[in-house]
C-alpha cells in the first residue's frame, strides 16, 4: 500500500484518483474500505489476522479494525464457513478467506448445501451475504492439490454467484460489489495475478455482478475468457492482429450470472467463437458456454464453438509439463486461427 | 434437580409436549394417507428434551434444530397452521413450501433453518452466536442434534470454535441411543460422548431426557452461563425415539422389544401426568387442556389442508435477493 503511486484520472469528469497497485493491494484496499464503510462486515480465515494472509491480501486489517472484525480461525474450514453462514443469517456480512480453492472441497457442504440453499428453502426468510474469497490456478511448481480451477463446480450450483477478476481494477471493484451483495459469492482470485500491477480508480468504483468487459474489440472471431487467461488471450490477439485477424476478447468476469447478452451480441457479429479457460475442458465452464451459444445463436455460427481448457489430468508437478497442461499463447493462436478456416 | 416446580408451570410444559406429540401423530396420519410427500422424522418420545430446552430460552433467543426438529420449533411458539402447511407443501407454509418437514424455519420466532445435513447445524449455530456478540446483544443460541452427530468432523470443529471464542451457544445432544438404525455405542470407543466434548473446554451435563423439568433446569443453567459471557456448554439428554428413524421405518428390526418397552414406560408425558395427578382435580384439568389443544390442532390442520399450493411460475422465489 505504501508504494502506491497517485495520479489523476484525466479521462473522468469525476476526478476520482487512479492508483497503480497490485491485484493483492487492490483486494486489500477494497476490504479496508468495506470494513470502514459497514460495521457488519467481518473478515475470517486462516492467518488473515496478525499475519495478514498468506498472500498478503488482509495485511494490516486486524491492526486497523481489531480482532473482533478480522478473525484468525483454526484450520477448520467447515467450522468457520459454517460460522459465516450462521453469522450472515443474523445480520453480519462475512468475507471468508479459503486459502486455496482446493480446500473448498473439505467444506463444500457449507457452500453448496448451506449458503446456496438456505435462502431458497426458507422461502426467502434469510439472506446470505457472504463472500467466499479464494484463489485458484496453476503456477510453475504447483502440483495437483494446489492448482485446480473449480469455477465450473460453483457455477453449476443455483444460489451461488461466481466471480473471477483478471485485473487489479476488477479485483477492487468486483470485491466491493461482492461484499455488498446479499447473495453468497464465490470470489475466485488467481494466485498468478496477485503481483500484477494496474491502474485502479478508487472509492466508488463498483463492477456490478453479471457484467462482462470487452477488453479488445474485433470483428472476425470472439474469444471468451476470464481470470489469468485474459492476458494470454490478449497477447494471442495482438499476434493475430499482425496477420490481419481481428479478435474480440471478452473478459467474462462474472460466471454466474453470465453476461449472456454481451456474449450473444459478439458471437452473432463475428460468427466464430472460442472459449479459453484454465479449468479442465471436460465439463468445464466452456461446455456450458458452448451449449448456450448453440442454443441461442446457432444460425449465426460459421463454425463449431471452440473450447480450450486444461488437459483432463491432475496438474503434474514437473515444469516440463506446464506447456502441455494449460492453454498457451501459441495454442490459443492456433485455436483462434483454425476456427476461421 | 431442585424441588419440583409448581403445578401451573409444569402444566404449561405438559401442554407443549402434548402439542408436539399430537402435531406429529397427525403428521404421521397425513403421511400414511399420502398427503405429505417425502420423509418425516418424528421426535415422538423425545418431547421433553425439546420442550424443556425451549422453556429455558427468552423469546428473542435463537434455535438451530435438525430434521427431527418439529418439537424444537413448535416449542418456540410458531404457528401450528404454518407448520402443517409447510409439511404439506403449501404456499402458506413457514417456508412457502420450499423446505418441508426437515426445514421448518421461522425467523420471526428465532427459529433458524433446521438442517438435514448431519452436523451442519453446529458451525451455523456458532455463527449465529458470533453475530450476537458482534451486535452486543445478549441473545443465546440453542443448538440441538443427535448423539450420532458427534461422529461428524464439522461438529467437532464447531465445538472447538465455540470454546475458543467463548460463544453463547448451548449444545443440546439428544442421545436417543441410535443413529438411524445403528446403536450409538457401537460407533464410539467407550461409553461417553460427553467426555469428548469436555476435552474442548466446556462444561458438560448429563440429564434424564424423559424428565422435562430436569432438562429445563440443566439448559437454564447453560443459558445463564452463555448470557453472562462465560461461553458454551454441552447438555446431553438421555432419551429414546418411540417410532422409527422416519415414517417408513417401524423401528423394531434393530431394537429389542424389552428396550422399547422400557423406554415407553418412561414416556415423558405419562411421567409428568402421573407426577401431577397427585394434585386434586389435575386429571380433569389436563383432559380439558388436551381437548383445547386438539381443537386448535384440528382447526390448524384443516386450514393448512385447504391452503393453496405454490404457483409453478414462482419456482425461483427466494433463490436470490431481490434486484
Ligand atoms: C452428512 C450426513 N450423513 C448422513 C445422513 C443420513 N442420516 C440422516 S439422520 C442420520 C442419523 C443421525 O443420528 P443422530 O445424530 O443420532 O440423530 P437422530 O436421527 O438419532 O435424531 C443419518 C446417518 C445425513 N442426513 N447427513
Ligand atoms: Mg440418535
Amino acid at each position: 500500500m505504501q508504494q502506491v503511486r497517485d495520479k489523476v484520472d484525466t479521462g473522468s469528469s469525476v476526478a476520482a484518483a487512479v492508483h497503480e497497485m497490485t491485484y493483492a493491494q487492490a483486494l486489500n484496499r477494497a476490504l479496508a474500505e468495506e470494513l470502514e464503510r459497514d460495521p457488519s462486515v467481518i473478515v475470517m480465515g486462516e492467518d488473515v489476522g496478525a499475519y495478514g494472509g498468506v498472500f498478503g491480501v488482509t495485511r494490516d486489517l486486524q491492526a486497523r479494525f481489531g480482532p473482533r472484525r478480522v478473525l484468525d480461525t483454526p484450520i477448520s474450514e467447515t467450522g468457520f464457513l459454517g460460522c459465516a453462514v450462521g453469522a450472515a443469517m443474523c445480520g453480519l456480512r462475512p468475507v471468508v478467506e479459503i486459502m486455496f480453492v482446493d480446500f473448498t472441497l473439505v467444506c463444500m457442504d457449507q457452500i453448496v448445501n448451506q449458503a446456496a440453499k438456505l435462502p431458497f428453502l426458507t422461502g426467502g426468510q434469510v439472506r446470505m451475504p457472504i463472500v467466499f474469497r479464494t484463489q485458484q490456478g496453476a503456477r510453475p511448481g504447483t502440483a495437483a492439490q494446489h492448482s485446480q480451477c473449480l469455477e465450473a463446480l460453483f457455477a453449476h450450483v443455483p444460489g451461488l454467484r461466481v466471480l473471477a477478476p483478471a485485473t487489479p481494477a476488477d479485483a477492487y471493484g468486483m470485491l466491493k460489489a461482492a461484499i455488498r451483495s446479499d447473495d453468497p459469492v464465490v470470489y475466485l482470485e488467481h494466485k498468478a495475478l496477485y503481483a500484477t500491477v494496474g491502474p485502479v480508480r478508487l472509492s466508488e468504483y463498483i463492477v456490478p455482478i453479471g457484467m462482462s468487459n470487452t477488453v479488445r474489440s474485433g470483428s472476425h472471431v470472439t474469444a471468451l475468457t476470464y481470470s489469468a487467461m485474459v492476458p494470454v488471450v490478449l497477447s494471442a490477439a495482438d499476434a493475430l492482429a499482425e496477420d490481419g485477424i481481428s479478435v474480440e476478447v471478452i473478459d467474462l468476469r462474472s460466471l454466474a450470472p453470465l453476461d449472456e447478452a454481451a456474449v450473444l451480441e459478439s458471437v452473432k457479429r463475428t460468427g466464430h467463437v472460442v472459449v479459453i479457460h484454465e479449468g479442465w475442458r471436460r465439463g468445464g465452464y466452456g461446455a456450458e458456454l458452448a451449449g448456450l451459444i448453440q442454443e441461442l445463436a446457432f444460425d449465426w455460427l460459421d463454425a463449431p464453438v471452440g473450447r480450450m481448457g486444461a488437459r483432463d489430468v491432475p496438474k503434474p508437478f514437473s515444469p516440463v509439463f506446464d506447456s502441455v497442461y494449460l492453454p498457451t499463447k501459441d495454442s490459443v493462436i492456433s485455436a483462434l486461427r483454425s476456427t476461421l478456416c | 434437580m431442585t424441588a419440583t416446580w409448581p403445578a401451573d408451570r409444569l402444566v404449561g410444559l405438559y401442554c407443549q409436549m402434548y402439542l408436539v406429540r399430537r402435531f406429529e401423530e397427525r403428521c404421521l396420519e397425513l403421511s400414511r394417507k399420502g398427503l405429505i410427500p417425502g420423509s418425516i422424522h418424528l421426535c415422538i418420545g423425545q418431547e421433553a428434551a425439546a420442550v424443556g430446552a425451549a422453556s429455558a430460552l427468552r423469546s428473542d433467543d435463537l434455535t438451530v434444530a435438525t430434521y427431527r426438529g418439529h418439537g424444537h420449533v413448535l416449542a418456540r411458539g410458531i404457528d401450528p397452521r404454518a407448520a402443517f402447511a409447510e409439511v404439506l407443501g403449501r404456499q402458506t407454509g413457514l417456508c412457502k413450501g420450499r423446505g418441508g418437514s426437515m426445514h421448518l424455519t421461522d425467523m420471526s420466532h428465532g427459529v433458524l433453518p433446521p438442517n438435514s445435513i448431519v452436523g451442519a447445524g453446529l458451525p451455523i449455530a456458532t455463527g449465529a452466536a458470533l453475530a450476537q456478540l458482534h451486535k452486543g446483544a445478549d441473545r443465546v443460541v440453542l443448538c440441538s442434534f443427535g448423539e450420532g452427530t458427534l461422529n461428524q468432523g464439522g461438529a467437532h470443529e464447531a465445538l472447538n470454535l465455540a470454546a475458543i471464542w467463548s460463544l453463547p451457544v448451548i449444545f443440546l445432544c439428544e442421545n436417543n441411543q441410535y443413529s438411524e438404525m445403528t446403536p450409538a455405542y457401537q460407533m464410539i470407543k467407550g461409553d461417553s460422548f460427553a467426555t469428548r466434548v469436555a476435552a474442548y473446554g466446556m462444561p458438560t451435563t448429563k440429564v434424564d431426557g424423559m424428565n422435562v423439568q430436569a432438562v429445563a433446569e440443566a439448559v437454564a443453567q447453560a443459558v445463564t452461563r452463555a448470557r453472562n459471557g462465560e461461553g458454551p456448554s454441552y447438555v446431553e439428554a438421555d432419551t429414546y425415539r418411540f417410532l422409527g428413524h422416519y415414517q417408513g421405518d417401524p423401528g423394531t428390526s434393530y431394537r429389542p422389544v424389552d428396550e422399547i418397552n422400557y423406554w415407553r414406560a418412561r414416556d415423558p408425558l405419562l411421567l409428568l401426568a402421573a407426577q401431577l395427578s397427585a394434585e386434586a382435580g389435575m386429571d380433569m384439568r389436563l383432559k380439558a387442556e388436551e381437548e383445547s389443544i386438539e381443537v386448535a390442532l384440528d382447526t390448524a390442520q384443516q386450514a393448512a389442508l385447504d391452503d393453496p399450493l405454490p404457483l409453478r411460475d414462482d419456482v425461483w422465489e427466494g433463490l436470490y435477493a431481490a434486484g
